[in-house]
């Protein structure tokens, strides 16, 4: 039944009433005018028919009833109708088409509803269109740039600010290798992987030295704010790094031409790699070689002349004469012999230094002063700087050598407050160190510059004078007459002053290519803690292992593991962790067909002791996967003591989650589960095999769990807890 | 009295023919292999110059020549450092450490008695 609309009933009402009112003051009116006889004629006339009137009455309401009801169908709920359909078809995406309806305005208003509709549909679709266009043509910009980079000859890897890699390419790659203390275990993917931190290979002050230079260049408008470092890597391997900002990019303002531009703020940095190492041992070679002909000959060349104008003296001994010419003899000779060796030697190759950067002398003495209060319990201040000079050097090597300077003496000389000075001696800079010693004097510092650089608990494979002969330079101690102060005096190449180029001139010079444009920068790192991290933003390794036995307490051991990385939703195939394992123990000829690892494969195969390290760099800052993990981490905990390292990330079991998401399903292993979820089983029972199954399956599992309300990290951890599989332990 | 020469150099070679040329200009000689040798012969009996090689086993030329001046009684010795090292550096380091003149290898036994000669007559 409709609901009667409560106007139509007002309405009536109203005009019932109007009409009774009507009635009634007519009635009293005409009664009034008549006479006596007249008003007994009409109570006799009407009297008995006054029901009649009333009747009337109530029927003409009926028919007012009908023609309101008709009105407000017409003129008011018509309207109303299509204030509602509009409003439906403003909030959502529907495309229908409204029946005209009501008032002939009511329905042109209508009609122009729908031309909107219209009009607004092919609006969308265009956008659309556009969109797709732009995604296609960013999808091309993306392979343009990952086909470059994998041709490049030169490494390259881009990062965030967090230092989480963003891009690498092959030869960056097999460069890690290179790096890898583990090398032939992972391969050097424990370092390198999408999503993983930089500073597991470099030094975090190191990276945070080179972007605070290219800060300060940024800021002064340098033509070029790129940093150079050298650094070694914990395979001691000799690393020259060349980092380039990636700049946050302003949009211009709307209408205008312009192109988007640069903007001071940095968002990431591009790393580009060099191994020097080979190049530091050939330059070491060309250096003697270099040094027997030059310095070498020197002193053949001073003994052989000396001995020569000795001997035009004409009174000289037979005896004298003959040990002088035996000496001429023998310096030529050795020369000789000299000569040949150089040429048979291979170092030929071109020279290759440190890189040296130009620097402000100024901003030099500056990061010295902060880099000494920083490090150590020691005032440091500027003494005379002259702010002209500009120097080239290696400036995070160099600081390492002051500040290892600074600690000795502090260390050994009590030394609470250090200056610094910066001047020129015509050719070459001079910075010294300046110091008031206690003592009678320098003595306790001489050599100093021959010791490895230490700065806190680390020490550097380089000494101070090794830093310096990198700069062609040289250092020494050195006492000041006139105010008892003694100096390290530092000997340092300079450069010519720079024109401060305005960063106008850079930024409009294009000279960096396009395909620079897509938006890689957006994933910045979230603080919050990880179990409050939605489950589909996290980075899992998904691995399997497996073992001689199911008793790893009781001296099972794990035989092989097996590993893939899930990252940004994504499985990544191609950055994966597989390795066999010496068990150092038979292998149970019952067992080998359930994993199909014979004894012949695990010989020589590297063991627990330097497997579990290394999968241990490469789950770093993950969350692990497994089904059933509480063995695996059981196996993983039995060898805490042997490997020295502990796996305390988070777990997420693939077992438990499929109880937490079918409680009703009778089987939770690894193949039902697969089938439930429609994966294809390859390689069942090899580690690699059954992680990549694992890592599909538990991929599926996360938009299910969502429907269960369990979105986070933390959710999911208290949901398998509340299984009854949880209780089981082994 | 003849002034006192000492002659610090590892090179035999050199040697015979710097103590041959002191010798013959009238000064009384030693010789010293080795930087520990020229800082015990400074010790000993202290030379009124010396002629000292910067690099030779033991103690290096600046180590001898810091060590020496280090002592102020040896504060007038007067120091001729001969090096086969060029760089403008290693001069500058020799004459910042006290030696009172510098010559690069080779040079002319002419000029080096020159020297000696004038760097003695200035000190007389």
């Amino acid at each position: 039944m409709r609901k009667t609309d409560w106007r139509i009933i007002a309405g009536t009402a109203l005009v019932g009433l109007v009409c009774l009112l009507w009635l009634f003051v007519s009635g009293s009116l005409i009664w009034a005018a008549l006479e006596d006889n007249e008003r007994a004629a009409a109570v006799a006339a009407i009297g008995p028919r006054i029901a009649l009137l009333f009747l009337m009455w109530a029927g003409s309401l009926i028919a007012v009833w009908v023609v309101l009801g008709y009105l407000v169908r017409h003129f008011m709920t018509a309207p109303a109708r299509l204030l509602e359909n509009a409003q439906v078809l403003l909030g959502t995406d529907v495309k229908r088409k409204l029946v005209p309806d009501g008032s002939p305005e009511n329905k042109k208003l209508t009609e122009l509803i729908n031309q909107l509709v219209d009009q607004r549909e092919s609006l969308r679709e265009e956008m659309d269109q556009r969109v797709q266009e732009a995604s296609r043509n960013t999808e091309l910009e993306k392979n343009r740039l990952a086909a470059l980079m994998s041709e490049l000859t030169q490494s390259v890897v881009v990062c965030n600010l967090d230092g989480r890699i963003l891009l690498y390419n092959n030869r960056a790659r097999t460069q890690f290798r290179a790096l890898s203390k583990a090398p032939s275990v992972a391969g050097g993917v424990e370092l390198i992987g999408l999503g993983r931190s930089i500073y597991s290979v470099f030094d975090r002050k190191l990276v945070a030295h080179a972007l605070e230079n290219i800060q300060h260049r940024l800021q002064r408008g340098a033509a070029m704010p790129s940093a150079q470092f050298v650094t070694t890597t914990q395979a001691g391997q000799l690393l020259r790094v060349q980092m380039t900002p990636v700049r946050a990019v302003q949009m211009p303002v709307e209408g205008s031409d312009d192109a988007p531009t640069q903007t001071n703020e940095l968002t990431g940095f591009v790393l580009m790699l060099d191994n020097i190492t080979r190049d530091f041992e050939d330059d070491s070679e060309k250096d003697r070689v270099l040094y027997s002909l030059t310095e070498g000959s020197r002193a053949a060349i001073a003994n052989a002349q000396a001995a020569v104008e000795v001997l035009e003296y004409p009174d000289l001994e037979p005896e004298m004469r003959e040990r002088l010419l035996s000496v001429v003899r023998d310096e030529i000779h050795a020369l000789g012999k000299r000569i040949e060796e150089m040429q048979t030697s291979s170092a030929n190759t071109l020279r290759s230094r440190w890189p040296l950067e130009e620097m402000h002398g100024a901003d030099l003495i500056e990061a010295v002063t902060r880099r000494i209060e920083a490090a150590l319990p020691v005032k440091a201040e500027a003494d005379q700087v002259d702010s002209s000079l500009w120097l080239k050097v290696e400036s995070f090597s160099l600081l390492q050598a002051l500040v290892h300077l600074a600690g000795k003496l502090q260390a050994e000389c009590q030394v609470q407050a250090v200056q610094l000075r910066l001047q020129s001696n015509g050719q070459r800079a001079c910075l010294d160190m300046l110091w008031s010693p206690l003592g009678e004097g320098t003595k306790a510092v001489i050599g100093w510059e021959m010791e490895q650089i230490k700065v806190g608990t680390e020490t550097m494979s380089l000494t101070v004078q090794d830093v310096l002969t990198r700069h062609s330079g040289d250092s020494w101690v050195e006492r000041e007459v006139e105010t008892g102060r003694a100096f390290f005096r530092l000997l340092l190449p300079l450069a010519a002053p720079q024109e401060e180029l305005s960063s106008d001139t850079y930024l409009r010079s294009e000279s960096r290519p396009e395909y620079y444009d897509f938006d890689l920068f957006k994933s910045s790192e979230h603080s919050r803690s990880l179990d409050d991290s939605l489950l589909t933003q996290l980075t899992y390794t998904v691995f399997d292992t497996e073992a001689t036995g199911l008793n790893p307490a009781g001296g099972d051991e794990t035989i092989q593991i097996g590993a893939v990385r899930i990252v940004n939703n994504k499985l990544l195939h191609h950055e994966f962790f597989e390795q066999l394992i010496d068990p150092k123990r038979p292998i149970p000829p019952e067992t080998i067909p359930i994993h199909g690892i014979t004894p012949e494969m695990v010989k020589g195969q590297p063991t627990i002791e330097s497997v579990l390290p290394a999968f241990h760099t490469f789950t770093q800052e993950t969350v692990l996967v497994a089904h059933n993990a509480a063995f695996d981490m059981r196996c993983f905990q039995v060898k805490e003591q042997a490997t020295g390292v502990v796996f305390d990330h988070p777990v997420l079991d693939t077992l438990l989650l499929s109880a937490v998401i079918h409680p009703n399903q009778e089987s939770h292993r690894l193949e039902a589960i697969a089938e439930r979820f429609n994966v294809n089983i390859i390689g069942r029972h090899t580690a690699m095999g059954d992680a990549i199954v694992t890592a599909e399956i538990f991929m599926k599992m996360i938009p299910l769990l969502a429907e269960k309300g369990i979105h986070t990290l933390g959710e999911a951890r208290a949901a398998a807890q509340k299984t009854f599989y949880a209780r089981l332990k082994y | 009295m003849s002034a006192k020469v000492l002659i610090a150099d590892d090179e035999q070679n050199i040697l015979i023919s710097l103590e041959f040329l002191m010798k013959r200009e009238g000064y009384q000689v030693r010789v010293a292999h080795d930087g520990q040798e020229a800082v015990d012969a400074v010790a000993q009996e202290k030379p009124h110059l010396m002629l000292l090689d910067a690099m030779m086993p033991k103690k290096t030329g600046f180590e001898v020549c810091q060590e020496i001046r280090s002592n102020p009684d040896n504060a007038d010795i007067i120091i001729l450092m001969l090096t086969a090292k060029g760089r403008d550096t290693d001069m500058a380091k020799g004459m910042a450490l006290g030696a009172n003149a510098y010559m690069v290898k080779p040079f002319s036994t002419k000029e080096l008695a020159q020297k000696v000669r004038e760097l003695l007559g200035a000190a007389a």
